[in-house]
């Protein structure tokens, strides 16, 4: 066992895998000899040379599209985007061609690729460094989407991403890279894809939460524990696609109450994928609308004003109480 | 012309005489397909086609250079180059009628799909030579694209990835003179699209696109440096495209009727027959029995194509990923009971 960080997890998946199966290579901008803005890919060309461990030309869409095309040719690419705001010259390769190819061959060709990028706010960034565009992807069919948000998924989700026979977005929450260890397995092991993680058992109501945005849902389940004995099951989606909608499910319906975190934009979020579901399965149970607390239905600020954009636990224990004190036929 | 566009003048007696048959009968091959298929179209037998006629010199001659081990990332107009790499005229034509059989080659044959947004294809072609230049086999890539696909992004970050890694890797341009209805002085204000490859560091070779021949020994040339370590080339082949752009397109608002006139007079097929009769070869039997043949080919495939059975409800649910997701199965089951009952409890 090693007691690491998140971006401590993840260069010791990329680690693992490489030494694992030789296909397996990482491109991207600064990735080699710099290791990667955020030291993801630390030592790796070291250890493994710059064919396996490729500096590239700074140029996202072939970046993306040099992926299809090795991929399509025996390997397993790494691709790493600095930033996942920077991944949008890339967007037609994704959409058009990263998401479609298994269909459009009908199988005979497939895209085993994991693109990694950090996304998300709180770390005083320049802008375009902190946008949380995730729903795009889960939106597309043909893409997974994984967000991890502890150092043990980090790893284990990631291998997960890279065994995969389907292109993943790894999208790693920027924020919470350093900021907290635990212990991780030095072997070899994959989290599945597509399960959520149960962070927080409870009895009063659900809070549905990925990525970052996880420790700010159990800032705010704690305050309301203390403030209001109110008891939040908290639940880690951790795959956005395809969502665990069972998870989302089976908790709803022991609750009966139910609040979606992110920091993404209101409008169109994946917090109304998770509120259709909720009405899909669960709508029976509900003894008070879903509560949606997200950013705001603006572009992402400059940093002076972010603590104002991203939900803080204070915002969440807001929303948990909204929910708690419904009273129904209240809003006839 | 630009030190680093040199056109290649070689001759055809690098060229068997077999393979001077080969080049005719494959191109009257494609000349026949597509004209049934534009046909087809007005029938409404064939949805939307992109035609070929004009181009059948750049692609025939490109794709004979070729070894099977090769791997071509095509454009959507390339069906002489997808024909002669492999793929049976029965799966392009079902291309155009909707269908994805029409994008899975048989087993062996490195050949990549349609690409249908522009230029998106090359990046692709890139990361494929780069696969082959790690692995050090003798596999070479080619990517076809027309001229307007010379001003997109992809292009240029393909190029200038592929150039500084050094790969096996052809760009081959189809350059007919117009993308849609622009014309190429609108598309780039240099004279020569090989003249871009010097902003890589890349060879750049300019070809008459309408010479069978030439097209053939400088894609043969270009092919054998890229499987000796000589680094990527950017090859363009000057044509012209006889049709509109598509089946849905009317070439006759954009382009002068005299221009085309003068274009016909290039014809890539009769400039070929020229050669063959010089050499003694074509005589009236000899074209009217492969005229013949070649016909047959095309009609059997348009039997066949028209005779496959109806496209499965899998063909939509189960390639989307190789795991199907439980929602995706409980839509699939939803819309299978559509189908077979008419109805269904669910929305």
């Amino acid at each position: 066992m090693a007691n690491t960080t998140i971006i401590g997890a993840i260069a010791d998946a990329l680690r693992v895998a490489m030494r694992r199966d030789e296909r397996v290579m990482i491109l991207g901008e600064d990735v080699g000899v710099n290791g990667g803005v955020f030291r993801a890919t630390e030592g790796l060309q070291e250890e493994f040379g710059e064919a396996r461990v490729m500096d590239t030309p700074l140029a996202e869409s072939a970046i993306i599209g040099a992926s299809v095309g090795l991929a399509v040719n025996g390997m397993i690419p790494i691709a790493e985007i600095q930033f996942l705001a920077f991944v949008y010259p890339a967007y037609e390769q994704l959409v058009s061609h990263v998401a479609r190819i298994r269909m459009r061959s009908q199988g005979r060709f497939t895209v085993p690729l994991v693109v990694r990028a950090p996304y998300g706010g709180g770390i005083r960034a320049p802008e375009l460094h902190c946008d949380s565009p995730e729903v795009i992807f889960a939106h597309t069919p043909g893409l997974k989407v994984v967000v991890p948000s502890t150092p043990y998924d980090a790893k284990g989700l990631l291998l997960a991403a890279i065994a995969d026979p389907d292109p993943v977005l790894f999208l790693e929450p920027m924020h919470i890279y350093r900021s907290f260890r635990e212990e991780v397995p030095e072997e070899y092991y994959t989290v599945p894809i597509g399960k959520a993680r149960l962070a927080q058992s409870g009895t009063d109501c659900s809070l549905f939460a990925w990525g970052a945005m996880l420790q700010v849902a159990m800032q705010g389940a704690d305050m309301v524990r203390k403030t209001h004995g109110v008891s939040v099951e908290v639940i880690d989606l951790r795959t956005l696609s395809p969502l665990d909608r069972m998870a989302i499910r089976d908790s709803v319906l022991k609750t009966g109450r139910a609040v979606v975190l992110h920091e993404a934009p209101r409008n169109a979020g994946l917090g109304a994928e998770i509120v259709a579901t909720i009405n899909d399965l669960a709508l029976d149970a509900l003894m008070a609308p879903v509560i949606r607390v997200t950013g705001y239905d603006t572009p992402y600020p400059l940093f002076a004003l972010e603590d104002v954009y991203v939900p803080d636990a204070a915002r969440v224990a807001q929303g948990i109480m909204q929910a708690m004190n419904y009273e129904i036929g209240a809003r006839l | 012309m630009s030190i680093d566009s040199i056109r290649v003048s070689l001759k055809e007696d690098h060229v068997s005489e077999d393979m001077l048959q080969r080049m005719y009968e494959l191109m009257w091959t494609m000349r026949y397909m597509d004209r049934r298929s534009v046909a087809m179209q007005r029938q409404g037998r064939l949805g939307t086609y992109a035609p070929l006629e004009g181009q059948e010199a750049a692609q025939i001659g490109s794709a004979l250079a070729l070894r099977s081990q090769d791997f071509v990332f095509p454009s959507y107009r390339e069906h002489g180059v997808a024909y002669v790499h492999g793929m049976p005229l029965e799966r392009i034509l079902l291309y155009w009628n909707g269908r994805y059989d029409g994008c899975i080659p048989p087993d062996g044959v490195n050949l990549f799909p349609v690409s249908v947004p522009i230029a998106t294809q090359i990046p692709h072609a890139t990361g494929a030579a780069l696969a082959a230049k790690m692995r050090a086999d003798d596999q070479i890539v080619v990517t076809y694209f027309g001229d307007g696909a010379t001003s997109e992004g992809d292009f240029h970050e393909a190029m200038n990835f592929a150039a500084v890694a050094d790969l096996p890797l052809i760009f081959f341009c189809q350059n007919n003179g117009y993308a849609i209805s622009v014309p190429l002085r609108k598309q780039t204000k240099v004279k020569q699209i090989a003249q871009k490859a010097a902003a890589y560091g890349m060879e750049g070779i300019t070809v008459d696109g309408n010479d069978v021949i030439e097209v053939y020994l400088a894609m043969r040339s270009a092919v054998e440096k890229a499987a000796n370590g000589g680094g990527p080339t950017l090859l363009e082949a000057i044509t012209y495209r006889i049709g509109s752009h598509t089946t849905a397109d009317d070439a006759s608002r954009y382009r002068d009727a005299s221009e085309v006139e003068m274009w016909k007079a290039r014809d890539p097929i009769a400039r070929l027959e020229k050669v063959l009769r010089e050499r003694d070869i074509f005589s009236d039997t000899w074209v009217k029995e492969l005229r013949e043949r070649a016909e047959s080919v095309v009609n059997e495939a348009i039997v066949a194509m028209q005779s496959e059975p109806p496209v499965s409800l899998d063909q939509l649910f189960d390639y989307v990923y190789q795991d199907m997701p439980e929602e995706l199965a409980m839509q699939k089951q939803t819309a299978l009971l559509r189908q077979t009952k008419g109805v269904d409890g669910r929305g």
